[in-house]
């Protein structure tokens, strides 16, 4: 027990700080994903071939490629994409992005894939008399769809977007590949220096059933508030 | 754009695809055979059989892969005991590391796949065989297990999907398989864009082959 003690002896605050990071990370690319949703849902569901052959080719290659290929990709090739964008606008100075943008940009592009297709189902799922009732009703197209549409969608998503967090959640930990602190790079160093890889990768394994647990939990609680008078 | 460099690496790719496949198709396999037994323990009365087979699932779909792999290709190893069984003939070998948390990660989740499927066979067809007169045991075999594989076709499907892209995590163990190669040539190189492009396009095209042959299987033993 004296291996999670705080302080300077042993490696609890650190992975308690650790955890802190992975939550962190987790949200972040969760909110960059449903950005990402946002523009590619209505590129799926167009009437336009073209818009259409872009959204389905950005979640069928980020969802046929391991995560891990795409990490390597942001890792590697991110400071040089921003070099070469800035290079157009007169910038020629090394640039650097740290870890923690570079890891939530490519879960956060991974997880939009996946929240792209469950908000394309939850859509399509809807009783499509309450397009035409709310056309007929003359309700505007932006009021039909914060008003009549998402609330409707929202109970259909909500049980598919946890599986989303709970696969972005898990794919945080390949982010410790780029060193980025987190659960998995500090039970890493932690290991390595204590030469006690089995206690902190178990610790791990039980950090990560307690956030999905507590996020279980959580989501349960919204489903619940989404599904009233259902 | 690094056309040459797109060239020369593809044959490279291409033969670490070979261990790619060698660990999905060894995991897929001893994983079938655990995910039936879970799911058979599942549907199990005892209640602690029950749980057992509960907490098993739960464990390894609730904890990332790459932590299962690290649990038990550097943690194992520091078992004494361990050392000196023959167990440690393979769990000194990273490979064989891979496979078994391979294998129990997809375990877990084609144990849920079947329990589900086990659970949507409707009891009039189990009924139907118990009235003429066929065993409990053969009803099993011979009725539920098959029409349990039929329906959980297109989510065993995903879990494939889902499996050839966690095999990518052997590459964090020092196995040079698919990614493991791309990550090396990306780190000699500095050209992450190419290789990408490449590896990425062979991964995309076993996804799509195992897309359509499960697509095929479907159709081929659909009801109709």
């Amino acid at each position: 027990m004296e291996l999670l003690a705080f302080g300077k002896t042993g490696w609890g605050d650190e992975l308690f700080y650790a955890t802190l990071m992975t939550i962190a990370v987790s949200v972040t690319a969760m909110f960059i994903g449903f950005f990402f949703a946002l523009i590619f849902t209505p590129l799926k569901l167009s009437k336009f071939k073209s818009l259409n052959l872009i959204g389905n080719f950005y979640t069928t290659v980020i969802r046929g490629v391991p995560e891990l290929l795409v990490i390597y990709l942001f890792f590697f090739g991110g400071s040089g994409a921003i070099m070469y964008v800035a290079s157009i606008f007169g910038y020629f100075e090394y640039i650097e992005i740290n870890a923690f943008i570079t890891g939530s940009m490519a879960i956060g592009i991974i997880s939009g894939a996946y929240s792209t297709e469950v908000f394309r189902g939850a859509i399509q799922s809807i009783d499509k008399g309450q397009f035409e009732a709310a056309k007929v009703l003359g309700v505007g197209k932006f009021a039909q769809f914060y008003k009549i549409i998402l609330p409707q969608m929202l109970r259909l998503a909500i049980p598919n977007l946890s599986n989303v967090w709970q696969i972005t959640l898990k794919d945080t930990s390949l982010i410790s590949v780029t060193g980025l602190v987190e659960i998995m790079r500090q039970s890493y160093i932690a290991a390595g220096s204590t030469r006690d890889p089995l206690f902190f990768y178990s610790f791990a394994a039980v950090l990560y059933l307690l956030l999905t647990f507590l996020s279980m939990k959580l989501i349960n609680r919204l489903e619940a508030k989404y599904s009233r008078g259902y | 754009m690094d056309f040459d460099l797109m060239f020369t690496s593809f044959p490279k790719l291409l033969g670490a695809t070979v261990v790619t496949l060698k660990l999905l198709s060894v995991s897929l396999f001893f994983g079938l055979f655990i995910g039936l037994l879970f799911a058979i323990l599942r549907l199990n009365k005892n209640i602690f059989i029950n749980k057992f087979a509960y907490g098993y699932s739960y464990v390894f779909r609730g904890t990332p892969l790459l932590v299962q792999i690290f649990i038990i290709y550097f943690g194992l190893g520091q078992i004494e005991y361990l050392r000196s069984t023959f167990l440690w003939v393979i769990l000194k070998e990273p490979y064989w590391c891979a496979i078994i948390a391979f294998t129990l990660n997809t375990g877990a989740y084609t144990s849920e796949i079947l329990r589900s499927a086990f659970q949507t066979i409707k009891p009039g067809i189990i009924e139907a065989g118990k009235s003429l007169g066929i065993s409990n045991k053969i009803i099993f075999y011979k009725i539920q297990i098959p029409i349990a594989i039929r329906q959980s076709l297109p989510a065993y499907g995903n879990e494939i999907i889902l499996m050839m892209k966690g095999t990518s995590l052997a590459s964090t163990v020092t196995l040079m398989d698919l990614t493991g190669v791309a990550k090396y040539i990306i780190s000699t190189t500095f050209k992450p864009i190419e290789v990408f492009i490449v590896a990425g396009g062979i991964y995309l095209f076993m996804t799509f082959i195992i897309h359509n042959v499960i697509k095929y299987l479907e159709k081929k033993y659909s009801f109709q």
